[in-house]
């Protein structure tokens, strides 16, 4: 199963998120934004960082580069996509997923182990979780707080497309404490948590990142 | 050779804790009137010929603005 990781100027955890790759059982594929190539993957991550700097807006540069053009085409044919972070963020600004992700309302950039209610267990991402389960993995940013109009927020909880929710605290002033969202098919995935930074004892809060990555596998079988 | 001016502001409904932050701040330093403050972004576009305003609407509503979050204006001949 080979898992494409997309490299832009200024991403961060591209090789943790290769490491989750492989740790989960996947071949982890380095991918380069300015290829108009997707190495023939069978999906695909937006690691977190500060791609271009946050010019702009956090992630609006990095989602009209070359590479995301070809990912957007695929997402629309099923690939599963997962934005971490800063991929979530370029994920809202390519338009495949809704919302956007705004500055901290509190303006401090913040950075701890954070409860995750997973409200979706059967996205590509999600179905090696229960429905209802607590996971801790580590939150850290400084443009995290997700909003759409209230109409928007609405019509997403209807139709049952929030994968996470923050629980114990909301670290950024998101909307409604969403944490997570989902495209219709469930197949993209967004979220400011770093499920990539929990996937070993030694250097994270727990495992439970390690959920994400080898439900995709399956999901990929599955397709 | 044309200028055009783009300014995005954060749409009424969102919040921006950073004009808050500025609005704090001028509060400390004495200037009780400013009721409130909301910070946006300026683009200074220098532009061949005469500008095209459909494209430029395009650029500014698809890139240079979030329409998501943010309010846009456009000022031609500027």
């Amino acid at each position: 199963m080979r898992i494409g990781v997309i490299t832009f100027p200024g991403s961060l955890d591209d090789v943790d998120a290769a490491r989750a790759v492989r740790l989960a059982g996947g071949e982890p594929v380095a991918l380069w934004h300015a290829d108009h190539d997707l190495r023939g993957v069978d999906a695909v991550v937006l690691p977190g960082g500060f791609s271009y700097g946050d010019y702009l807006r956090a992630g609006a540069i990095a989602a009209r580069s070359p590479l995301m053009q070809d990912v957007v085409a695929a997402a629309n044919g099923g690939l599963p996509v997962l934005g971490i972070c800063n991929g979530f963020q370029v994920l809202c600004e390519a338009g495949l997923l809704p919302g956007a992700l705004t500055r901290n309302s509190h303006l401090h950039f913040r950075n701890r182990d954070q409860v995750l209610a997973v409200e979706r267990a059967d996205t590509a991402w999600t179905q090696d979780y229960e429905t209802g389960q607590r996971i801790v993995i580590p939150v850290k940013n400084g443009e995290g707080r997700y909003v759409a109009a209230d109409a928007d927020l609405d019509r997403l909880e209807g139709e049952g497309r929030v994968v996470f929710r923050y629980e114990g605290g909301n670290p950024n002033g998101s909307s409604r404490d969403i944490a997570g969202v989902t495209s219709e098919n469930g197949r993209v995935v967004g979220l400011m948590p770093h499920p990539e930074h929990a996937i070993e004892d030694l250097t994270g809060p727990s495992t439970d990142g390690l959920g994400f990555f080898t439900s995709v596998l399956k999901a990929v079988v599955n397709a | 050779m044309s200028r055009v001016v783009v300014d995005v502001v954060l749409k009424p409904e969102i919040s921006d804790p950073q004009g808050q932050a500025v609005l704090g701040a001028l509060g400390r330093l004495g200037h009780d009137s400013i009721r409130s403050v909301r910070q946006g972004k300026h683009f200074v576009l220098e532009v061949d010929g005469t500008p095209d305003e459909a494209e430029l609407k395009q650029i500014a509503e698809t890139l240079l603005a979030n329409p998501v979050i943010e309010d846009v204006e456009l000022h031609l001949g500027a």
